[in-house]
């Protein structure tokens, strides 16, 4: 313990011990950062209406609540639904524009890369509100392909520059290779491109899912009626008064995320 | 050599190949672009274009001039702005240590340390303000622990106003900041520190004088997404702030659900958008935009 | 099994710009059926492009490629049916070294059991048998290179491109290489382009080498012929190490301050000319040798190199010659030390005058 007290910390000789201050900083930092998550876990396990930690009584009560709640289960369903389509269509033309943008030395190609991440920097009540009065004339508010829609524009800036990023540190004479061997550019980008760029597509194919099924705010404007999503639910749930039914909500929720995150950083590792 | 014909030929055939392998990678966008225009681009065309209507449905400016005019607009926009400054402050003074300590440890270390930013960043940030307002509520656990201690006898006000809202922007935020940052200190050479020391600079000054300034980048980088990010928050200000702190993404819906006032809406979500891309244009002309989207090409 | 009879390739009038800049002037070039031909120049002379041109990966803005008879300007890369090895070779690292090299054979649809025999043979020729199931990051620099040229050569085509492929060797590894790409090259009977910028590989390896500046070709030749008769100061100045002294001209006869020159071909054209120097053709002499050109002049500096020394002369006129010799025992400039007057002799044979252009546009 005290050699490594008065051991160098790093390549100008400070100390540990002259650096503790840091690393207590830190980790109250990293431990304010995953507290609340953590707590909530517990408290959805209780068995009284009031949100205690610890539960003084164990139950499962509000998960019981959870699942056996009609509108609940609508909207839990709405929202993997949402997910899982959002991430069906974003990833292969978020994919394709990525390729197509990376590949392409047309000077418009800047500016469409440009206009594909601007989803990421205009403020989300602006598209949802925009969205919202363009699908009422439409007819696809409180559709699912008007909010499927709406959220594959949130979730290509992510997988555009996941996968761009992917491709600036794949060699593209592999593909020039396989082209030259015979292969013609879709079988090229097909065989020797996509397989080792497949990690980087999963885990922005992830990040998709999550990006739809976390969404409030233009869930809040554009679904509804049988096709309100999970978010839009809890939140409407949280302006009036604190329900425990949604820190099992929120558990669920939690793990799902974490899972994801947990596989991207695994699939993030194992790339090359 | 049949030269001059056959060239004169090929030229504008291989012109024609050119321009057709062109269009075709342009073409692998579209499906995005067309999705995007639809979304995002034509119903924020569509929204400037309301927000220059009056009442009456003619041309006007009355939108804007209620803006200016009204005091609670006023206050409004001094409240989003004071919150996105005092959270970028807060961030920049926690996240800038965490991010320099994650950046110092053995990469395994590391990689385990930077899942406490990362499953925060990827859980849902309604989840996360669910959690801060069962925390900081009256009889939350946070009093219950402060009078447990005896750091206070009363239970003291810590969410539904400015403090709440901070504290869970700020832990919303940070990741946006710390990211970025942790990226940029990796990419800082240690060959810069060994020759800091080598010149006679000691631990504090080799800080101060090399790792820093080579850091900024990424912290302004960093600050910058929190600082835009901040302008248009929602739902944690309408959780925690619990009405007493309004912002202008806040005032956009209030306009929209409760009055049908498109016009108004739409002006202040103008404001807003012009606010964020002019803080960006600026910022950008300071540093390259690549540097924070993560840029396109090689 | 793997030999092919190569194919003629002729180009003609491929012009590549990029903006106002010429990286392929009109450029034309006959390749002999199953030659070994090096595209040599300094780096941006346009040998890569056309490498690039040839293989279908870059789109000239016109011209004509022909291989044998058949215009294939206008063909995409993937049914040009050349072999191609890459600089940094471009192996797939998701495939094993036997997914590599089959993969020309798999595209074309053929049998399992015929794909993995010809595999084999490919990579017996190049010295890897065996070697199918590694992957490629188990491999060395040289080992990647050898699968390269397998996966290049296995389908049998009847033209190779070979971009710097030896580049990233050392120099050991690389002359070793050079002499077996050469092998394999007689061989095989493709028809072989090779790009580099190392004078010395492109002397060693080629048939001929065509010299490259500015998108132009500037010199195309034995490399015998490239070496001793450089058509124009560029390729003199580009490959090996030379000095230049300026004549003046009366008619057909050539002097070098004041002296008249011996010479073996003198050139026919106008114009002037320089007398190009090749250090290491120089010779001490002391006595009368009526045959040679004589260059008298004091040591400036002495730098002994190992095998060979280098010695900088000033002549009379004042121009500094370098002077190659020998280490061995015995020889004159071994004794001499700086300040020393020595009298060096150029054989009419080795007396070679250049153009005093640098063989540009104009230039």
């Amino acid at each position: 313990m005290m050699r490594w007290w008065h051991s160098p910390a790093s390549e100008t000789q400070i100390t540990h011990g002259q650096r503790l201050w840091l690393y207590i900083l830190s980790a109250l930092i990293m431990v304010w950062l995953v507290a609340p998550s953590i707590i909530v876990i517990p408290m959805s396990f209780s068995q009284s209406q009031y949100l205690e930690f610890p539960p003084r009584e164990w139950s499962l009560r509000w998960y019981a609540h959870y699942f056996q709640s009609v509108e609940w289960m609508a909207a839990t369903r709405t929202s993997l639904l949402a997910g899982v389509l959002t991430m069906l269509l974003a990833t292969p033309i978020g994919v394709a524009a990525a390729y197509g943008l990376f590949v392409s030395r047309h000077p418009l190609a800047r500016f469409m890369f440009i206009l594909l991440v601007t989803p990421i920097i205009v403020p989300v009540i602006l598209i949802a509100i925009g969205a919202f009065y363009i699908y009422v004339q439409i007819g696809l508010v409180n559709s699912l392909l008007g909010l499927v829609l709406a959220h594959t524009i949130l979730a290509l800036p992510l997988i555009l520059v996941i996968v761009s990023a992917a491709l600036k540190s794949y060699d593209l004479n592999q593909e020039l290779a396989a082209r030259g061997l015979g292969a013609s550019r879709l079988t090229a980008f097909l065989t020797v491109t996509l397989p080792q760029i497949r990690f980087s597509i999963i885990t922005s194919a992830l990040l998709a899912f999550l990006t739809s099924f976390d969404e409030v705010i233009v869930a809040m404007f554009v679904s509804g009626g049988d096709n309100s999503t999970l978010t839009r639910n809890m939140f409407n749930a949280l302006r009036d008064q604190i329900d425990p039914t949604i820190a099992a909500i929120s558990t669920i929720m939690i793990v799902i995320s974490s899972t994801l995150v947990i596989l991207t950083q695994i699939f993030g590792k194992s790339k090359d | 050599m049949s030269a001059a014909g056959d060239t004169a030929l090929n030229a504008r055939l291989l012109q024609r190949d050119a321009s057709v392998e062109r269009w075709s990678l342009l073409g692998l966008a579209s499906p995005a672009i067309l999705v995007v225009m639809v979304v995002m681009v034509l119903p924020v065309g569509w929204l400037f274009y309301l927000s220059f209507l009056g009442d009456d449905g003619q041309f006007s400016l009355e939108n804007y001039n209620r803006m200016i005019e009204s005091k609670a607009y006023g206050r409004i926009f001094w409240t989003t702005f004071k919150v996105s400054v005092l959270t970028t402050l807060i961030c920049i003074l926690i996240g800038y240590p965490l991010a320099y300590f994650l950046a110092q440890l053995p990469s395994r270390m590391a990689n385990i340390c930077l899942l406490t930013v990362l499953l925060p960043f990827w859980t849902s940030l309604l989840v996360r303000t669910y959690a801060w307002l069962v925390l900081l509520q009256r009889k939350g656990l946070l009093n219950r622990w402060a009078m447990d201690i005896g750091l206070w006898d009363e239970p003291v006000k810590l969410v539904h106003n400015l403090n709440g809202t901070l504290i869970g922007m700020v832990h919303i935020m940070l990741p946006f900041l710390v990211l970025p940052l942790y990226g940029s200190m990796k990419a800082i050479s240690e060959d810069y520190m060994k020759a800091s020391s080598n010149l006679g600079a000691g631990p504090v000054q080799t800080f101060w004088h090399v790792f820093f300034p080579l850091s900024l980048p990424g912290l302004f980088a960093g600050a910058l997404i929190v600082f835009v990010l901040c302008l248009g928050f929602f739902v944690t200000p309408a959780v925690l702030g619990g009405g007493r702190v309004i912002m202008v993404a806040m005032q956009i819906t209030t306009n929209i659900e409760l009055f049908f006032n498109w016009g108004a809406a739409s002006a202040l979500g103008v404001v807003l958008l012009i606010l964020t891309l002019g803080i960006l244009f600026a910022a950008s002309r300071a540093l390259r935009l690549d540097n924070i989207l993560g840029g396109g090409h090689g | 099994m793997l030999e092919s009879a190569g194919l003629p390739i002729t180009i003609s009038g491929v012009t590549k710009t990029y903006g106002a800049v010429y990286a392929l002037d009109s450029f034309d070039l006959a390749i002999q059926q199953g030659e070994f031909l090096t595209l040599l120049g300094p780096s941006g002379s346009g040998k890569t492009t056309l490498l690039m041109a040839l293989a279908g990966f870059l789109r000239p803005d016109s011209g004509s490629i022909k291989f044998a008879d058949r215009e294939i300007i206008l063909t995409p890369p993937h049914k040009r049916d050349v072999g191609m090895v890459f600089q940094n070779y471009a192996l797939f690292p998701h495939m094993t070294v036997a997914a590599n090299v089959g993969y020309p054979l798999k595209l074309r649809k053929r049998p399992a059991d015929e794909i993995a025999e010809k595999v084999e043979a490919a990579l017996d020729t190049v010295q890897l048998g065996g070697y199918g199931a590694r992957r490629i990051y188990q491999l060395s620099g040289g080992q990647r290179q050898r699968v390269a040229l397998a996966r290049a050569i296995v389908f049998g085509p009847r033209i190779l491109l070979m971009d710097e492929p030896l580049s990233a060797l050392d120099k050991q590894l690389r002359e070793r290489m050079q002499i077996e790409l050469r092998h394999l090259h007689e061989r095989l009977g493709m028809t072989t382009v090779y790009v580099t910028h190392d004078q010395r590989e492109a002397l060693t390896m080629s048939d001929r080498i065509a010299v490259i500046n500015h998108g132009r070709l500037m010199q195309l030749d034995t490399p015998r012929h490239i070496y001793d008769r450089p058509a124009n100061r560029f390729v003199a100045d580009f490959i090996g190490e030379s000095t230049f002294l300026p004549l003046t001209r009366s008619g057909d006869e050539f002097q070098f301050a004041g002296t008249p020159l011996h010479l073996d071909q003198p050139p026919t054209g106008g114009g002037d000319y320089m007398l190009l120097v090749r250090p290491e053709r120089l010779k001490v002499v002391d006595g009368p040798a009526p045959d040679l050109n004589i260059f008298a002049g004091e040591i400036t500096e002495l730098v002994f190199q190992g095998d060979t020394s280098l010695a900088y002369v000033r002549l009379a006129e004042g121009t500094v010659i370098a002077v190659r010799a020998s280490t061995r025992a015995g020889e004159a400039v071994q004794d001499a030390k700086v300040g020393d007057r020595l009298s060096f002799g150029l054989s009419r044979a080795d007396s070679v005058l250049v153009p005093a252009e640098d063989g540009e546009d104009g230039a």
